[in-house]
C-alpha cells in the first residue's frame, strides 16, 4: 500500500498512525530536550545528579514551561497506594510537553514476589499498572518504562541502574515500551565511553547470517566489540558478508552439534584471545497447529532453540570464563502463547526458564545471563506470517502501532551485554513495542 | 628405452631447507563445485574467485588487510580477464593495495600459484599470500573464427573504400561459425579423455579398478561432509552448499552400467565412462599461506608447512609418454630432493582427472621397468597404501574446475594433516600439455 495515501486516509478517518521511532545514532544527544525529574523517592536526587553528570538539562518542578525530552519519575519510596496519586497526576500535567520520541522512566522498588507488607506491596504493584497504562497513552513514538530497584536498600546510583537509565532514555530503547528492568545488585562497572560500551570485548553471535542476528553483530561491533559470527554451514555465504561488514570472523557451525560450545570457545580464544559475550540468537520456527504437529518439527525446534543453548552454556560455565555475559533470544510467543507455535513457544519459554535458573552460575563467575523477548520484528521470519495477522500484529497490538526492526532487538541485547549491566541477571526484557504478538 | 636425462631423478640434490623459513598453510576456502551449466551457469570466473576469496577473508578476519600477494588463475579465460586475480581482489574485502597476479599452467595452475607463493614466503619476500584458482566451463569464452578475425583486423587497417570492400569480400560463410574452446590437445587433436584412454589401455587398467576408485571417491567425499570436515573449508555460493557432482548414493552396479565414452576405437575393450572420468565443472578455491610470524601475529592457525614442490613435463606429442603421466616423474624427483621414499606419507592426494590417470601413475611407480628405464631408478618406488589415498574424496566426486583443483587439494590435505597432528602428505596433479606438479606438505 502507498504509505502516504494510507496515512492520509487514516488521518481523515481519525485513526491512529504509527510515528517514526527515535533510534540511536552515534553522536546524537541522549535525550531530545530537558528532563523533568518528579517524585519524592531518593532516586530523584540520584537521577538528577547522574543526568547532570551526562550534561543533560534537568528540571525538578512540574510547573515550568518548554518542551521535555523525558520525564524521570521516582516512585521508589511508595509506602501506601495513596502515595502514587501526586506523582501520577503531576506526570499527567507534564505529558503535553513531552516531545515526539520522548521517554518516561520510572524508578520502582520491590522484593521479588512482593514479600512483606501488603499495603506497601499494593502501592508498588500499583505503580507498575500505572506505568504500563501510561505507556499505552503516549503518542509520537514516546515510551514509558521502569527500573525496579531490587530489595529495600539498592540505590539508583548502582551501576546497572545507571546503565538502565541510560539505555531507557536513549534511542537504543526505541521499541522497548511498558517494560520493567530489574536491578538486583550493585555489580557492574560503568564504561569509559558510553558510545563504546563494549570496547575491547569479544562477542559470539549465533545465527548471525541474517535478520536479527546480523543486526546484533553490527550493533555489537558499532559499540566496540570484536564479533565472531556463527551460523549453519549452509548459510555461509550470507554469514561471510556479515563477518566482512563487521570486520569479524565467520564460524560455520551447526550449534546442535554436541561439541558446538567447544568449537566456539576454541575459535574465540585462538583468533581473538578471549570470549566475553555470547548471544544465543540462532533459532528456527516449524509452525503447525498441535493437531498436525509431527515429531521432527517439534524436536528440531526444541533442539535448536533451547537444548543447544543449555549444552553450550554448560561448556562456557565449565570453562570458568570470568565476567561472561550471555544473552539469549526468547520470544513474546513464549510469554503470551501463539497459535501454531506450541513447539516454538515451548522452546522460547524454556529459554526464559533457563536464564532465570542459570543466573546464579553466571553471577558466580562475575557475569550474567538474560533473555530478550522480541515481539513482532520485521524480518524474513515474520514476512512469512499471513498478511492479515501481520497487519494486526504491526498496527493494532503494540502501543507503538508498528513492528520493530532487527536493530531494536540488537540494542537490547547490546545493553544486557554491557559490563555495567552486571546487576541485571536472570531476567527477560521484552522488545515488543508493548505488544504480545511475536515470532 | 633409455631414460631421457632431463626427466631422471638427479642424485643427491637435497632440499636446501636450511636457508629458508617455513611457509605455512593457514587455511582455505572454496565454493562448492558445480557441474557445468548448473548452479553457476551465470557466474563468471571473477564472480566465483571473488566469492572464494571473500569467504576466506571472512573466515580469518582479514578485512581491510594488505596481504603480500594474491596469485591464481583460470584455464578457460576471456581476453577481458587479462588481470583476473587483481580484478577479483579489488572486488573483495581485502585492502585494495594487495598485489595480485595471474598464473596459468593448465590444471596445475592452482598448484603453481600456491607453490610459488610458498617459495616467496620461504625466502622472506612475502609474509602472507592467497593462492588458488577458478574455472568456469559454463561461462567459457567463445571466439570468432580465424577467418572472421583476420577479416576484421584487415578491415581495421584498410584505408580506402576499395580496401575495405576487399577485406569484407574475403569472408566465407564458414567463417561465421564461432570457435568454442575444447579440451583437445592443440598438437595432437585428441581430447584429454582419448589421451588418457591410450595410457589406461597401455597400463592394462581394468574397468572394475577404475569404477572402484570412483566409488571410493564419492563415498569418501560424502563421509567427509557427514563428519563436517568441510565446515571450515567451504563457503556456500548461489544456493549451493555441497559439491553438485557428489553422488553419495552411487554404487558399483550403477557405475558398471555406464557406457564407455573414451577409447572406443583402440581395438581393446573401452573402460572409461562418465562415472570414472571427471565432468566439466565450475568453481573456485583459495588457500591462505603465511610465515609463522604472520600466523602468530594475527592469531591464525598453522595447519601444515608447504614443504616443497616440483613440476615435470613429458613428451606426449611423439607418443613417448602418456599425456597425464608427468606427475609420475615429478614425484620421484621431489622425493629424492627431500630424502623421502614414496611410503613416507600419511596421506596421498592424487588428482583424479580420470580414475585411469591415478591408477596408471600408481602402476608406473610399482613397475620396475618404468622406474628403471624412465626414471633411472635402481628399484621401483613401490606401492601406495590405498587406505591413505584421497581419503576425503577427490575430483571424480567433487568435480574439477581446472585451476581450482590445486587449492581444493592443498586446503583439504593441510587440514587432514593438522587433524592427525603429525606426518606428511603428497600431492600429485596432472595437467594439459603433458605437465604435472607434485608437492609435499608436513603436519603442524
Amino acid at each position: 500500500m502507498n504509505s502516504a495515501l494510507a496515512r492520509g486516509m487514516a488521518r481523515k478517518a481519525g485513526l491512529p498512525w504509527p510515528a517514526p521511532l527515535r533510534r540511536h545514532r552515534p553522536g546524537d544527544p541522549l535525550v531530545p530536550g530537558t528532563v523533568l525529574v518528579l517524585g519524592g523517592g531518593a532516586a530523584a536526587g540520584a537521577a538528577e545528579e547522574i543526568l547532570r553528570g551526562w550534561g543533560v538539562e534537568v528540571r525538578r518542578n512540574s510547573g515550568g514551561a518548554g518542551p521535555l525530552g523525558a520525564i524521570v519519575l521516582a516512585l521508589d519510596a511508595l509506602r501506601a497506594p495513596a502515595d502514587l496519586s501526586a506523582p501520577a497526576l503531576a506526570t499527567g500535567q507534564a505529558l503535553r510537553q513531552l516531545v515526539p520520541g520522548g521517554r518516561v522512566v520510572a524508578y520502582l522498588r520491590g522484593e521479588a514476589g512482593d514479600a512483606g507488607d501488603p499495603v506497601r506491596a499494593a502501592a508498588r504493584r500499583g505503580a507498575e499498572g500505572f506505568l504500563r497504562s501510561l505507556a499505552r497513552e503516549l503518542r509520537g513514538g514516546a515510551t514509558a518504562n521502569g527500573i525496579v530497584l531490587g530489595g529495600e536498600t539498592l540505590c539508583a546510583d548502582a551501576p546497572s541502574a545507571v546503565a538502565a537509565l541510560r539505555f531507557l532514555l536513549s534511542g537504543r530503547s526505541a521499541y522497548v515500551d511498558g517494560q520493567l528492568v530489574r536491578v538486583d545488585t550493585t555489580a557492574g562497572t560503568l564504561p569509559v565511553d558510553w558510545e563504546l560500551p563494549l570496547q575491547g570485548k569479544v562477542a559470539v553471535v549465533t545465527g548471525a547470517a541474517r535478520g536479527i542476528g546480523a543486526a546484533i553483530a553490527r550493533t555489537l561491533r558499532r559499540d566496540g566489540a570484536s564479533v565472531v559470527g556463527v551460523d549453519v554451514p549452509a548459510a555461509g555465504e550470507a554469514l561471510a558478508a556479515v563477518a566482512s561488514q563487521v570486520g569479524g570472523t565467520a564460524l560455520q557451525l551447526d550449534i546442535v552439534r554436541p561439541d558446538a560450545g567447544q568449537a566456539i570457545l576454541a575459535h574465540a580464544r585462538e583468533r581473538h584471545g578471549r570470549l566475553d559475550i555470547v548471544v544465543h540468537n540462532a533459532g528456527i520456527t516449524r509452525d503447525r497447529l498441535l493437531a498436525n504437529m509431527d515429531r521432527s518439527r517439534w524436536e528440531s525446534v526444541v533442539a535448536v532453540n533451547l537444548e543447544s543453548q543449555l549444552r553450550m552454556n554448560a561448556t562456557f560455565f565449565d570453562a570458568g570464563l570470568q565476567g561472561l555475559r550471555i544473552v539469549s533470544l526468547a520470544s513474546t510467543s513464549g510469554i503470551a502463547g501463539n497459535r501454531g507455535q506450541t513447539n516454538y513457544a515451548a522452546s522460547k519459554a524454556g529459554v526464559m526458564g533457563m536464564v532465570g535458573a542459570s543466573a546464579a552460575a553466571a553471577a558466580a563467575l562475575g557475569g550474567g545471563i538474560n533473555a530478550v523477548a522480541p515481539g513482532f520484528i520485521e524480518t524474513d521470519m515474520t514476512a512469512a506470517v499471513p498478511l492479515a495477522t501481520r497487519a494486526a500484529a504491526r498496527l493494532l497490538m503494540p502501543s507503538l502501532m508498528q513492528g520493530g526492526l532487527p536493530v531494536d532487538v540488537a540494542e537490547a541485547v547490546g545493553f544486557l551485554a554491557w559490563d555495567a549491566a552486571a546487576g541485571i541477571n536472570g531476567q527477560t526484557l521484552r522488545v515488543c513495542g508493548q505488544s504480545l504478538v511475536g515470532a | 628405452m633409455a631414460a631421457s636425462p632431463e626427466n631422471t631423478v638427479p642424485q643427491a640434490s637435497r632440499n636446501a631447507a636450511g636457508g629458508v623459513r617455513p611457509a605455512v598453510v593457514i587455511g582455505g576456502n572454496r565454493i562448492p563445485f558445480a557441474r557445468a551449466h548448473g548452479h553457476y551457469a551465470h557466474a563468471s570466473n571473477q564472480d566465483m574467485l571473488t566469492a572464494a576469496i571473500d569467504g576466506l577473508v571472512a573466515r580469518f578476519g582479514l578485512q581491510g588487510q594488505r596481504l603480500g600477494a594474491v596469485a591464481g588463475g583460470a584455464v578457460l579465460k576471456h581476453p577481458r580477464n587479462f588481470n583476473l586475480v587483481r580484478e577479483a581482489v579489488l572486488a573483495t574485502a581485502l585492502a585494495p593495495d594487495t598485489p595480485a597476479y595471474d598464473v596459468q599452467m593448465a590444471c596445475a595452475t592452482g598448484m603453481e600459484a600456491i607453490g610459488s607463493l610458498a617459495n616467496k614466503i620461504r625466502l622472506g619476500q612475502l609474509e602472507s599470500g592467497i593462492g588458488g584458482g577458478v574455472d568456469s566451463t559454463s561461462d567459457a569464452p567463445i571466439a570468432v573464427s580465424e577467418g572472421l578475425r583476420r577479416m576484421l583486423l584487415e578491415l581495421h587497417r584498410a584505408k580506402t573504400a576499395r580496401q575495405k570492400l576487399a577485406a569484407v569480400a574475403r569472408l566465407r560463410p564458414r567463417d561465421l561459425a564461432p570457435d568454442a574452446p575444447g579440451t583437445a590437445e592443440p598438437r595432437t587433436g585428441l581430447s584429454m579423455g582419448e589421451h588418457q584412454a591410450l595410457t589406461t589401455a597401455a597400463w592394462g587398467i581394468t574397468r572394475e579398478a577404475q569404477d572402484q576408485l570412483a566409488l571410493a571417491s564419492h563415498r569418501n567425499l560424502a563421509a567427509a561432509y557427514e563428519r563436517n570436515f568441510f565446515d571450515d573449508l567451504i563457503t556456500p555460493y548461489r544456493g549451493l552448499a555441497r559439491d553438485a557432482n557428489l553422488r553419495a548414493d552411487t554404487s558399483a552396479e550403477k557405475l558398471a552400467s555406464l557406457q564407455p565414452v573414451f577409447g572406443k576405437d583402440l581395438g581393446t575393450t573401452a573402460t572409461m565412462t562418465a562415472g570414472n572420468s571427471t565432468p566439466l565443472t565450475d568453481g573456485a578455491a583459495t588457500v591462505l599461506l603465511g610465515s609463522e610470524d604472520f600466523a602468530r601475529q594475527h592469531n591464525l592457525p598453522m595447519l601444515a608447512n608447504f614443504l616443497d614442490f616440483e613440476a615435470a613435463s613429458v613428451d606426449f606429442v611423439r607418443g613417448r609418454e602418456g599425456l597425464l603421466m608427468a606427475p609420475a616423474y615429478a614425484v620421484p624427483r621431489l622425493l629424492e630432493r627431500n630424502g623421502l621414499s614414496l611410503q613416507d606419507f600419511d596421506f596421498y592426494e592424487i588428482h583424479e582427472a580420470f580414475a585411469g590417470t591415478v591408477l596408471s601413475t600408481l602402476a608406473a611407480w610399482e613397475d620396475a621397468g618404468f622406474c628403471r628405464n624412465k626414471l633411472g631408478l635402481d628399484a621401483p618406488l613401490g606401492p601406495v597404501d590405498r587406505s591413505r589415498l584421497n581419503v576425503n574424496g577427490s575430483s571424480l566426486a567433487a568435480g574439477h574446475p581446472f585451476a581450482a583443483t590445486g587449492g581444493r587439494i592443498v586446503a583439504t590435505l593441510a587440514k587432514l594433516l593438522h587433524e592427525k597432528g603429525s606426518g606428511r602428505g603428497l600431492v600429485s596433479v596432472c595437467a594439459a600439455g603433458g605437465q604435472g606438479v607434485a608437492a609435499i606438505l608436513e603436519a603442524r
